[in-house]
């Protein structure tokens, strides 16, 4: 995976995961590109685009697309499926998630991704073992988590 | 649990954190910008301070400003403070901010190996795991190359968390420092062995990776990946190991037999959907894709089910609800096209349904299928449900994308599958009603392209291509419609030259020539004004030859009269062709007011047919003797001369000598380059003139077509222009034309056979006609290799094909020694492998497309037992069948009209029908037949070898006769040399004469010309030299090919 991104549905990005290197001014480019394109789709249509030479994979949960983009040989469908993972893991770490969780957490909700993936790759297929990983990592942590619940995600 | 706190802090208290900073950014909407400033000076002060927790906040805040898009780069070092705190909690915050923000220029990651080093070594896993993710995202070649070793060594950490996390990191180690990849590979290897299936999942991962980049190293893998294969229930391992197999397997086509039974196992049973894509897409398609096509295409054929199997499975993908699954079946489906179109097209109902798709992308994707999977029987339909698509599409983008795949539909691999070109025009004059659509002179093209290649269309163009200029007014009138008006620039010149065709040349010309033209662009208009010359040519020629004078002056008038306008225009080059054609017709109409006929001398004007030319035609003029196209005109400025400016004003008396003679040194492979680089210039310069099969088509957009002022006319309703045909009325003329040709074919058939027929017959009766039945309606010139010479000559007409009897060696061998012991299906097996090596052709006659050819069998009785109740049968190929007796079935014997006494030999003849004579054909048969004594039936298998050679006919051609033949530019070439013959010249030469049927038009010492000719008309000329090289020609090249090698064969036998 190249890269995955999180905005909502205003087109304000929530979360942005590199795994190339790229300058800011690229990034900054692509997630614009990246945005446009997918809010101008509609709401029926699949959650594969081709853009440039990449696979763009995407799904809308509530308010928030989550989009990740992977390489031209990649299984759409485990990348879809990467994405639901990466939701559950939210929605179990925060109790029924919302973008404002993740918003107002967003550093938490890079710590889970973190755990989940690793360069790109899927280092963790399991739930269990990735939550477990996050708890004992917060309890050496000193910080209060605020949780909102408004519109959930799942 | 609305708010968990974890540990409380006293610090904090006063400090904005981030989800102050949040809210406040969320309060703050109208003056954002201004707010964010704010906060980021506040962040400045806090960053001062001592106190790291304070640091820490800030740097998380930072982050957060960075992904909304903020410059945070000046807080790198910072941020570098913050991860090596010692606390996980800012350690953490640290890293994150790192790994957001940090990029290969970030030039504090220097500092930062040691602090990554300490904490890659802590002992606590969670420091070392912030360290790794850290990493993952900003590894730089530095760090890969001085943190390898700590992280090889986290490979073998007792706790399986660091394991994986270090494995999974090597990966982006090896990319930024690959010389770590040798000495990692070991352990990397045994942790696809690892207890921990995380470990050996991230192991597989890694090494999957590695593999698609460079599998070569990997093969030797392949025995582990295989039982990790079948053994492991984990789908998302098993994605990645079959992917590890699709990069393999190309380099080692044995392991494609391996995987059947478990890819098969895997397709049937698999309940997961990524992963049966994953085996369908891996497994069939990214082995098929290059390098190695070839290998792929056996490996194909190892996997006994493959295509079939995996299109079913894709049926179902693409029938699915689910938008996503029908994507990407669409998706697999299209590269198993490339490979497999037969399996492909036989779900083409299933493609046209997603052409009705209300997603877009699932549209396009059904529309590239159709492009691979049209054919002569079904383009007509394709295109129509395309055409019905277009006037329903909504939205200009996915309707210029259907255009397109139209046309590219319709014109691929030089309009192979058209069968009926008015259909085609028509279809193209449909296209031009189209609103707004930006590919006018794509269709303009195609109308070009199309007018000037298929003769027989030309008529029926130019008709069409009068109306859309009378009507012109209609696609010009709305400002939305300028793109189309292109098609305009193809009719005014299809109208122009080929003149002759029209019905109403006036009318034409009058349509030309309206005030309303001179709002088109200039470069259409500078067609116009041309063609209206042209056609003026032909109005006067045809009011010539009236008695009426009068006519032809004021067609004079009228051109006098209007093309001041054009004189006038902006343009430079509609200027100068109207102001030329202007004086003129000026000039010609004083000749005409003298009486005198000027029509012929104005047609010589346009005279001469244009034709198209290949695209190798340059290569066939031949380069003047002592021109170097390799060498300079002039000498390019040298780079020396700019530094010999300089040198000269210090070393003065230096001499600049040695930096002269730079250019000797140019070698064959400098040389070699520069063409290369020259031809990639040529490409990408669109001045350069290409060749391209239609030269025509090279003529530039206009630029600011939409700055011409343009009344605006609204139009609503769809134009539907009175007097233009509708393509749909071809798809039936065509439907009836093929249903005409197949009853005649069903006719013939049934002449041989009776009604009484049972199920099999049946169905062959009414089966689907073949690709190779469907006769094109018109021929298209499709110039490849060679070039017209000259445009004026042209192939002689095919001669009247002649009946000829002509009885030609004959031999039929039967090697028939009848062993009299018990069972004679012994002595059925010995005789088993007899071959007939002479096609002992006959008699021919033509029947529309199909020959017969006429084999008289000599059978001989070798044995000394009576032989009777022969009956000879052969296997009937596509191209070549046996003609049986009405009321007997296609594999039904012939009875062979007599028997055989011992010693005794009879000839029997056989009338065989034949398609194509381009390729020789072997066809099996057998002979039956009982031994009178034994009284049990015998069977002789046989091959009848029909060589390309006996479809020739010796036919006399005179020299200059031949000539013209060479001459004219039909023929395609080839040339063969014969090794090892030592034989006279003139034995050489009777020897093609006898045995490939050729007659010697012409012999000149050394070498001589020869000429044959097929059955349906091919000529076949020879140059055969005595240094036993033959230079051929022939209109047919696959023919000549042939022909060819049969002679190389004779020859090789003697």
């Amino acid at each position: 995976m190249q890269f995955m991104l999180l905005f909502s549905r205003q087109g304000k990005l929530r979360l942005q995961k590199w795994y190339v290197p790229l300058s800011d001014k690229e990034r900054k480019k692509i997630s614009r590109d990246l945005v446009q394109t997918i809010l101008a789709r509609k709401p029926k249509m699949c959650s594969f685009l081709e853009w440039r030479d990449l696979k763009i994979v995407y799904k809308r949960y509530a308010s928030l697309y989550f989009c990740c983009a992977v390489e031209d040989q990649d299984n759409e469908l485990i990348t879809l499926e990467i994405i639901h993972r990466y939701v559950e893991l939210l929605d179990k770490y925060f109790g029924s998630v919302c973008e404002l969780d993740i918003i107002f957490n967003f550093e938490k909700a890079y710590f889970i991704l973190d755990e989940f993936l690793l360069g790109g790759e899927a280092q963790e297929t399991s739930k269990k073992n990735v939550l477990k990983a996050i708890e004992q990592a917060d309890l050496l942590q000193e910080v209060r988590i605020f949780l909102y619940h408004q519109i959930h995600l799942l | 649990m609305a708010l968990k706190i974890v540990k409380g802090s006293i610090d904090r208290m006063f400090d904005k954190n981030l989800q102050d900073l949040v809210r406040g950014i969320r309060n703050h909407k109208e003056d954002e910008a201004k707010y964010i400033s704010t906060c980021i000076d506040e962040i400045k002060q806090e960053l001062k301070q001592d106190n790291i927790a304070v640091k820490a906040n800030a740097v998380c805040k930072l982050t957060y400003l960075q992904m909304l898009g903020y410059d945070v780069s000046w807080a790198a070092f910072n941020i570098v403070e913050v991860m090596s705190s010692s606390k996980f909690t800012y350690k953490r915050i640290g890293y994150l901010a790192a790994s957001q923000c940090f990029h290969e220029s970030t030039d504090v990651i220097m500092l930062t190996t040691n602090q990554i080093r300490k904490d890659l070594s802590s002992p606590n896993q969670y420091d070392t795991g912030v360290a790794l993710t850290g990493l993952s995202c900003f590894v730089t070649p530095d760090l890969a190359r001085d943190l390898a070793n700590d992280i090889m060594t986290l490979m073998s950490h007792t706790k399986p968390y660091i394991r994986k996390k270090a494995v999974l990191i090597m990966y982006k180690v090896f990319l930024k420092y690959p010389e770590s990849l040798r000495p990692a590979f070991p352990r990397l290897k045994e942790k696809l062995e690892d207890p921990d299936p995380g470990v050996q999942s991230a192991a597989v991962n890694v090494i999957c990776e590695l593999a698609r980049r460079n599998p070569k190293n990997y093969l030797s893998l392949a025995p582990l990946f295989f039982k990790l294969m079948t053994s492991s229930t984990n789908n998302w391992v098993l994605i990645k190991i079959i992917k590890l197999f699709g990069a393999l397997t190309p380099l080692e086509p044995r392991l494609g037999k391996k995987l059947i039974e478990p890819l098969t196992n895997l397709i049937h049973s698999t309940s997961a959907m990524s992963l049966l894509y994953e085996c369908v897409n891996t497994v069939y398609i990214d082995v098929n894709t290059p390098p190695l096509p070839s290998l792929s295409l056996s490996l194909c054929l190892y996997l006994s089910l493959p295509p079939q199997l995996c299109v079913q499975k894709l049926r179902i993908l693409i029938e699915d609800s689910d938008q996503n699954l029908k994507y990407l079946g669409l998706l697999a489906m299209s590269k198993i096209l490339k490979t497999h179109p037969k399996s492909v097209q036989s779900h083409k109902d299933l493609i046209l349904q997603c052409l009705d798709d209300k997603d877009e992308s699932i549209r396009l994707r059904a529309l590239d299928l159709l492009y691979g999977m049209v054919s002569k029987k079904n383009l007509m339909e394709i295109v129509k449900k395309l055409m019905l698509h277009v006037d329903k599409a909504e939205g200009t983008t996915y309707r210029d994308e259907l255009l397109t795949k139209i046309i590219d539909i319709c014109s691929q691999s030089n309009y192979q599958y058209i069968t009926n070109f008015e259909w085609y025009i028509s279809i193209l004059v449909e296209l031009t009603r189209l609103e707004g659509t930006r590919h006018g002179h794509l269709i303009a093209s195609q109308m070009l392209d199309v007018a000037i290649r298929v003769k027989a269309i030309r008529g029926f163009a130019v008709a069409q291509m009068a109306t859309l200029l009378d009507n012109a007014h209609l696609l010009t009138g709305n400002m939305q419609r300028m793109g189309i008006c292109e098609v305009l620039y193809a009719a005014a010149w299809i109208c122009g030259e080929f003149s002759e065709h029209l019905e109403n040349p006036m009318q034409t010309l009058e349509a030309m020539l309206r005030p309303k033209v001179a709002t088109l662009p200039g470069h259409i208009q500078a067609v116009y004004v041309q063609n209206a010359a042209k056609l003026f040519a032909t109005v006067l020629k045809s009011q010539e030859g009236n008695t009426d004078s009068t006519a032809a002056q004021e067609t004079s008038q009228l051109m006098i009269d209007r093309l001041p306008l054009f004189v006038q225009s902006a343009n430079l080059e509609v200027q100068e062709r109207a102001s030329c054609i202007l004086q003129l017709v000026k000039y010609i109409q004083k000749l005409q007011q003298k009486d005198v006929e000027v029509a012929e001398e104005v047609s010589a004007l346009f005279a001469g047919e244009l034709n198209p030319v290949a695209p190798k035609a340059q290569k066939k003029v031949p380069v003047p003797e002592g021109l170097d196209l390799d060498s300079w005109i002039n000498e390019p400025p040298s780079e020396s001369e700019s530094e010999d400016e300089q040198p000269k004003a210090i070393f003065a008396k230096e001499e600049p000598k040695h930096s002269r003679p730079r250019r000797e040194e140019v070698d064959e492979k400098e040389l070699a380059k520069r063409r290369e680089a020259r031809k990639q210039e040529q490409a990408n310069n669109p001045f350069y003139i290409k060749a391209s099969p239609s030269s025509q088509k090279v003529y530039q957009e206009a630029p600011g077509v939409e700055h011409i002022p343009v009344v605006q006319i609204d139009l609503s309703v769809p134009l539907k222009v009175p007097g233009l045909p509708m393509s749909d009325q071809y798809v039936k003329l065509e439907e009836e034309r093929r249903q005409k040709e197949r009853a005649e074919k069903k006719k013939k058939e049934k002449k041989k056979r009776k009604e009484k027929r049972s199920g099999r017959g049946k169905k062959h009766d009414s089966g689907p006609e073949s690709e190779e039945d469907i006769t094109p309606a018109h021929q298209v010139d499709i110039v490849t290799e060679e070039m017209p010479e000259k445009s004026s000559k042209h192939k002689k007409k095919k001669q009247k094909k002649e009946k000829e009897e002509k009885e030609k060696k004959k031999k039929k061998k039967h090697h028939h020694h009848h062993h009299h012991s018990d069972g004679g299906g012994e002595e059925a097996v010995q005789n088993g492998t007899v071959e007939e090596e002479e096609p002992l052709l006959t008699s021919l006659k033509n029947k529309s497309s199909t020959y017969q050819v006429v084999v008289s069998v000599i059978f001989e009785n070798k044995c000394d037992s009576f032989l009777k109740s022969m009956e000879f049968n052969v296997l009937d190929s596509l191209n070549s069948k046996l003609q049986r007796p009405e009321g007997s079935g296609p594999h039904d014997g012939l009875t062979v009209p007599f028997q055989l006494p011992p010693g005794v030999s009879n000839e029997a003849r056989f009338v065989f029908t034949v398609q194509s004579i381009i390729m020789p054909q072997k066809l099996k048969g057998t002979l039956t037949f009982i031994v009178k004594d034994s009284s049990t039936h015998e069977k002789l298998d046989f091959k009848l070898h029909f060589t390309c050679t006996s479809y020739l006919i010796t036919t006399p051609c005179y020299s200059d006769a031949f000539a013209k033949l060479l001459e004219s530019g039909d023929l395609k070439c080839s040339s063969v040399r014969l090794e090892g013959v030592n034989m006279p010249f003139h034995h050489l030469l009777a020897r093609i004469c006898f045995h490939h049927h050729f007659s010697v038009v012409e012999r000149i010492d050394s070498c001589a010309s020869m000429y044959s000719r097929s059955i349906q008309g091919h000529h076949v000329c020879l140059l055969v030299k005595v240094t036993v090289s033959i230079d051929a020609k022939c209109d047919e090249p696959t023919l000549l090919g042939n022909v060819l090698d049969e002679i190389k064969q004779t020859f090789s036998q003697c």
